[in-house]
This record gives structure tokens, C-alpha cells and sequence, in this order.
């Protein structure tokens, strides 16, 4: 089963070696990984979104947490949760029909189109990982030609947070 | 006071109490070393490879349970210590180890003699730190003693810059006396709902086992695991690395389990009901094939490491928490409750444990022409009173030794568990003779092991270390050629060493004595010659059987109950059978 991991780790040099190291070395999987400072610089935050049995899943967090830089962890699939990534993708619209479309697409998605040339359309869109996903199956008429994603955040919905 | 990095660093070590740094000088940490040179409560030790200084310094640290220290310079001096480090980890290992770097301004140059150690040594490293200020190292250090020697130990590594230990810099120096960290907090007392849930358990069991392992030496548990099996009556079995918690010579005692372990204590295992596992770690060695581990059995597990439990075996009863605290409230309970172990069924437990007893798994050939390994060392165990410290290299000789020498107490058997490091045993025992340089110390090693780490014969000279080196030697890599014997029909693909060393002048041109012992009747009498030397390195290379196996034997990712038997055993029984 997928799952978001989030994690409060200490913003020091190789910090992000640390959890991708853990990751390679023990074999499991990583879909996507995100990490920024938060309002308190001496900590990132870090989004792992990652797969696997329940028990690999377990093992997952305890290697995390056993980390010493890791201060704190939270498996946001574990609870309500609100997850975004954000995409930047660039298509080919140099007819008028493919312009109308993209257009199109774009608004339906609730996306926005962040930069125009004669031949193409850069849009971009925010929503969980499974929309852009799909934003990308619409376009399947379409020449993509470079699709940027920041992979996913999230945090847990209502008063329940990962914080000190 | 005033002191620069390379005195701090110093400071540092004598403020934390540390008696032996093991080491080896170079470019980038000769500030270091400058700064050791007019003092002497820190005795530096110097090596002969930087792998030896790793493992110096684990023996150190596993005979005594302090934190060993190494000092080691960049590149090489850190990559050669790479291996004595992921054998620290592996065992968990409190050690702090402190490499010299390329200074701050040439760090990513591709300098002379830089290597990333921090990056190298990341896999296999509780922590680690690269010091970029000097205003930081008193602080780091003491962060690197509290994290490798508290919760489940573990080496650190501290990688020092050369501008950091400038003696031309000086700054206030203060050791803080205590340090918090935030992401780290190790648990220590266990949960005491799950403590009585496991004492419940545990008293309602027909057939229960105790198997116990390194974390009860590491987290200094004997004492109340002593107290907590003979207050159960309950039969114990011990990993490799937890042999001596409890008294091998007391009759609750099965002996080892897994690979190489007794026969009644893996038919125990595997017909147990309630298993209670202390300290140890459920290796792959030990467990044989998961699918039938402990089929029958209700499973609890005290681990000071929360990710060490449901790992590998999914446990009924877990117990995150530091092994002499949960033991202590376990026997408290224990002494509280009304409740009473089921004498009845313990007593028909023990019946077939002693069925299982009568097989003596343990029996070889006493009548051989040739000296048979097993006999090395229950000589050795007779000549030194059972009270030596036993290092160990890798292969056969490792495993008779923790099969035959039947150590009383923790502390005593030192070996490389986890990594199964060669060339591990002459630089521990090294480092345990300068812990108790009055006892006896005594390296079990074989022909193979002991070319891996033999320049170190150099270094107990140096301090005058009367190590007593027993090397069998049977001329192959024994255990190598044991799997290719059962293994590979009998295909023995370069395991076959050819012109072996004449280990005596060897070990006399090194300036020791060497005794080589060929026949039966010479063996008691020459080890005794030999052991009477109390103030000399002696190497004993002992000419063992060629072909000896180490019996009994499970097959890799076969069941507790499917072994290979020495066939001087007794007749197969199958006590089951016979008793229904």
C-alpha cells in the first residue's frame, strides 16, 4: 500500500543522505521525496511517499525514527490527511485547435497557464498525486514536452499535526 | 583556559575517562597527534593497519563495556577502518572513532589523501559528525560518547578537518557535562502493561524457552537474567553473542542455538510454546528457515531497539526497553504474584529436553590419531580454568570455540557475530589484554584468519602483550570447505592454501614464541609449556584433523529440527514418539 511519511529531521549537512541512504540500503521503495526548512530553521521537513506490505511499512518508520537526526515522524495515511504535489508541464499548441483544448484541459483541472509562446503552453497545477496523474492521461492527445513534478507534501487534516 | 582543536580534542577524551586511544598518525591529524604527544593519561596505542585499531578498540570496548577510541587519519587511514567500524555496527559496539580530514577549504578538492568519510562510513555508523568549527568540537564529542554508548550502542564516527586542530587557533575550552538532543531519546524502562502481559505468558507456558542474546552483555543484564531463569526453572539457550550472560556450566543452560547450535536447544526451539527472547535479534543464523521458526510458539521479545522487534519474526508480546530494567520488573512481578509456573508440564518438558540431552550432539572422535579441534579447546578451558578471555577470528575455529570453552561469565567471548569479520581476533585480544593486563587472553584463530590482522604481532611487541594465539590449522579455509564438502559435492573451489608461513619463526622474528604441536599426546603438555609463559606472546599452531565438520549443523533456510549430526553421536531418537 502507498504511504506518505512525514518527518521533522534536523536541518544539517547530509541529513538528506541519511534517509535516502537508509532507503537504498535496506531496499525499499520511494515514489517521491520532498524536503524544505520549515518556520523554524534548525528543521526540515521532509514528505516520503512510499509503498509496501504493512510490515515493511513498520520497519520503514522505526528505521526512520531510529535515525538520529529524525526528531520526529508522522504517517499521514495513518489519519485524514490532505496531500498536494504541484506540476509544471510544457505542450506543444501551436494549432488552434490544440490551444482551444489545452485551454481546455487546463480549466477543467483547475489549472493555470503560467507561460505562453506561439508553439506552446506551460500550465501549471496542484492536487494530489492521482490528479496530476490524470491531468496527464487527458493529455494523451497532446505532445508533452517536459513534465516537472515536486513530488508530495502533505499534512494531517484537522487539530492533529507533526510539530515540537 | 585556552586551548586549540587539536588539545581540545585531547582534553576531550581525558574528560571523558578514556584510558587507550588506538590509532595510527598521518598528514591530516598530526595536530593530533602533536597535541597528545606531552601528556600521558590518554596511552595512545600504535597499530599497524587501521583496521586493527577498529577492532583493538572493539575488544576494548566489549570486555569492558566503555566506549573504544580510535584516531586514524583521512583517506586510507579512514577507508582501512571501514571494516572494523561495520564490524563494531553490526555488533553494536559503542566505539568512537575520529578520522582526520583534508582541511575545510579543500574539502571536495579531490585533495591529497580526502575521501568522504562521512559518506563512506554512513551505512554502517550509529552517527556520525564532520566538525566544520571549531567551536563545535568539545560539543560533538561529547554527542558522539552519549549516542554510541546509550540506547543500543553503536561506533560513531567523528571526522575531523586538519584547520579545526590548528595550533596556532585557540579558544575557551568547556566539556559540557551533560548534552540533550532532541531527535534522539533513547526508551530504557519497558512498558509495564506488556511486562506483566509477558509474565503472564510466560507462567502459563508447558513449554516454554528462553533465548537470550548480545544485548544482555551489552546492556549489562546478567545479574537479573540469572535471577529471572532460576526463579522460572525455565530452559535457556543463548546466540552466539550472548554466550556467558548465563553460566554455561549451569544445568538450565541447552548451550548455543541456530546453525550451530546443540540439538536440544533448536528441537527445543521448534517445540517450544512460549518463546522469550532477550537482547537478541533474530538473525538469520540463529532463526534458520522464518516460515518455521518456533511454529508452536506465543513469542515475546525485549529489545532496547523498537526496530529490531517484528523485523524478521512477527512477536506476540513486544518489550522496547533496556534488558536489566524489564528483567528487573519482571522478576519483581514475578516475586509478587500467586501465580506459579505449571510444575507439572515443566517437569515433562524437561524429561524431553533430556531425551534430546542424551543424543550428546556434542561428541567426536577422542580417539583419533590426529588432534581434533573440539579437544584444542576444552584443553584450553581446563589449562585457563574457564576463566580466560576468549577472542575469536571467522569460520570453524570460531564456532568450536563458542561451542567447547563454556564461558561462565559475560564479557569473556569476544567474536565477531554480525559481519563475521577474518582477521578480527588478534587486534581484540589486543585490546582486551590492555583492559585486564593481568588475565589471561587467549585468540582462537585458524591459518586463514590469522594473515589477515597477523602484523599486529608487531604491536604486542611494541607493548608487551602476552597474547596467547591458538591457530588451528587445518590447512584450509575450514568452513569454506565444510559448505563445499555438504554443499558442493565435495567440489573444494579454492579453499586450499598453499604455502602456508612456518608460523613459529614467524611469530619468533617478530620477537614472540611460537610453538607447533602435531600429535595428540604432545597437546596438553605443550599448552601448558606454553600458557606457564605468562609474560610472552606464545603462538601455538596446532595441527588439527584436515576434514573436522562442525556438528550439529542446519543447512541455510532449513527448520530448527532438520540438522546435520556428528556421526559420533548417539543413535537418532525421536523423543516425541517415544513419550506419546
Amino acid at each position: 500500500m502507498r504511504h506518505i511519511i512525514s518527518i521533522l529531521i534536523e536541518n544539517e549537512a547530509g541529513a538528506l543522505s541519511r534517509v535516502a541512504g537508509l532507503f537504498s540500503a535496506r531496499g525499499y521503495n520511494i515514489e517521491s521525496l520532498t524536503v524544505a526548512p520549515t518556520e523554524d530553521p534548525t528543521l526540515s521537513r521532509m514528505t516520503i511517499v512510499t509503498s509496501g506490505t504493512e510490515r515493511i511499512i513498520e520497519q520503514i518508520t522505526k528505521q526512520l525514527n531510529k535515525l538520529v537526526d529524525v526528531v520526529k515522524l508522522l504517517d499521514l495515511t495513518e489519519g485524514a490527511h490532505i496531500e498536494r504535489e504541484m506540476m509544471l508541464i510544457k505542450v506543444k499548441a501551436s494549432t488552434m485547435a490544440q490551444r482551444e483544448d489545452v485551454k481546455r484541459l487546463a480549466d477543467i483541472f483547475r489549472g493555470h497557464i503560467i507561460d505562453v509562446t506561439s508553439s506552446t503552453y506551460t500550465i501549471e497545477l496542484t492536487g494530489a498525486c492521482a490528479k496530476l496523474d490524470s491531468f496527464i492521461d487527458a493529455l494523451a492527445e497532446h505532445k508533452i514536452i517536459e513534465t516537472v513534478r515536486s513530488g508530495v507534501s502533505g499534512i494531517a487534516r484537522g487539530e492533529k499535526s507533526l510539530h515540537l | 583556559m585556552e586551548l586549540s582543536g587539536g588539545e581540545i580534542l585531547v582534553q576531550c577524551l581525558k574528560d571523558e575517562g578514556v584510558e587507550y586511544l588506538f590509532g595510527y598518525p598521518g598528514g591530516a591529524v598530526l595536530h593530533i597527534y602533536d597535541a597528545l604527544y606531552n601528556q600521558e593519561k590518554v596511552k595512545h596505542i600504535l597499530v599497524r593497519h587501521e583496521q586493527a585499531a577498529t577492532h583493538a578498540a572493539d575488544g576494548y570496548a566489549r570486555a569492558t563495556n566503555k566506549p573504544g577510541v580510535v584516531l586514524v587519519t583521512s583517506g586510507p587511514g579512514a577507508t582501512n577502518a571501514v571494516t572494523g567500524i561495520a564490524t563494531a555496527y553490526m555488533d553494536s559496539i559503542p566505539m568512537v572513532v575520529i578520522t582526520g580530514q583534508v582541511a575545510t577549504a579543500n574539502i571536495g578538492s579531490d585533495a591529497f589523501q580526502e575521501v568522504d568519510s562521512v559518506g563512506i562510513t554512513r551505512p554502517c555508523v550509529k552517527h556520525n559528525f564532520l566538525v566544520k568549527d571549531i567551536n563545535d568540537l568539545a560539543e560533538t564529542f561529547k554527542k558522539a560518547f552519549y549516542v554510541a554508548t546509550t540506547g543500543r550502542p553503536g561506533p560513531v564516527v567523528v571526522d575531523v578537518p586538519k584547520d579545526i586542530t590548528d595550533p596556532n587557533i585557540k579558544i575557551p575550552y568547556h566539556y559540557p557535562e551533560t548534552v540533550e538532543m532532541r531527535s534522539y531519546q533513547p526508551t530504557l524502562k519497558g512498558h509495564t502493561g506488556q511486562i506483566k502481559r509477558a509474565v503472564d505468558l510466560l507462567l502459563s507456558a508447558k513449554k516454554p524457552m528462553i533465548y537470550t542474546g548480545g544485548g544482555v552483555v551489552l546492556g549489562k543484564g546478567s545479574e537479573e537474567l540469572r535471577k529471572f531463569v532460576r526463579k522460572l526453572g525455565y530452559p535457556i539457550t543463548s546466540t552466539l553473542m550472548g554466550l556467558g550472560a548465563y553460566p554455561a556450566s549451569d544445568k538450565q543452560f541447552m548451550g548455543m542455538l541456530g546453525m550451530h547450535g546443540t540439538y536440544e536447544a533448536n528441537m527445543a526451539m521448534h517445540d517450544c510454546d512460549v518463546l522469550i527472547a532477550i537482547g537478541a535479534r533474530f538473525d538469520d543464523r540463529v532463526t534458520g528457515k522464518i516460515a518455521e521458526f518456533c511454529p508452536h510458539a506465543k513469542i515475546v521479545h525485549i529489545d532496547i531497539d523498537p526496530s529490531s522487534i517484528s523485523k524478521t519474526i512477527e512477536v506476540d508480546v513486544p518489550i522496547v526497553g533496556n534488558v536489566p530494567d524489564v528483567l528487573q520488573e519482571m522478576n519483581t512481578l514475578l516475586e509478587e504474584t500467586d501465580k506459579k509456573p505449571n510444575q507439572k508440564a515443566i517437569d515433562a518438558w524437561w524429561d524431553i529436553i533430556n531425551s534430546w540431552r542424551a543424543k550428546k550432539c556434542m561428541s567426536y572422535d577422542r580417539q583419533s590419531d590426529k588432534i581434533k579441534p573440539q579437544m584444542v579447546i576444552e584443553m584450553l578451558h581446563e589449562i585457563t580454568d574457564g576463566k580466560a578471555y576468549l577472542t575469536s577470528d571467522v569460520g570453524q575455529h570460531q564456532m568450536w570455540a563458542a561451542q567447547y570453552y563454556g564461558f561462565d561469565e559475560p564479557n569473556r567471548w569476544i567474536n565477531s557475530g554480525g559481519l563475521g569479520t577474518m582477521g578480527f581476533g588478534l587486534p581484540a585480544a589486543m585490546g582486551v589484554q590492555f583492559a585486564y593486563p593481568d588475565d589471561t587472553v587467549i585468540c582462537v584463530t585458524g591459518e586463514g584468519s590469522i594473515q589477515m590482522c597477523i602484523q599486529e604481532l608487531s604491536t604486542c611487541l611494541q607493548y608487551g602483550l602476552p597474547v596467547k594465539i591458538v591457530a588451528l590449522n587445518n590447512r584450509y579455509l575450514g568452513m569454506v570447505r565444510q559448505w563445499q564438502e555438504f554443499f558442493y559435492e565435495n567440489r573444494y573451489s579454492h579453499s586450499y592454501m598453499e604455502s602456508l608461513p612456518d608460523f613459529v619463526k614467524l611469530t619468533e622474528s617478530y620477537g614472540h614464541v611460537g610453538i607447533r604441536i602435531e600429535k595428540p599426546e604432545d597437546l596438553r603438555k605443550e599448552l601448558e609449556r606454553g600458557f606457564a609463559m605468562k609474560d610472552r606472546l606464545v603462538f601455538f599452531d596446532i595441527v588439527t584433523d584436515q576434514t573436522e565438520n562442525v556438528y550439529p549443523m542446519i543447512a541455510q533456510g532449513k527448520a530448527h529440527n532438520d540438522m546435520h549430526m556428528s556421526p559420533y553421536c548417539e543413535p537418532p531418537q525421536d523423543p516425541e514418539r517415544e513419550l506419546s
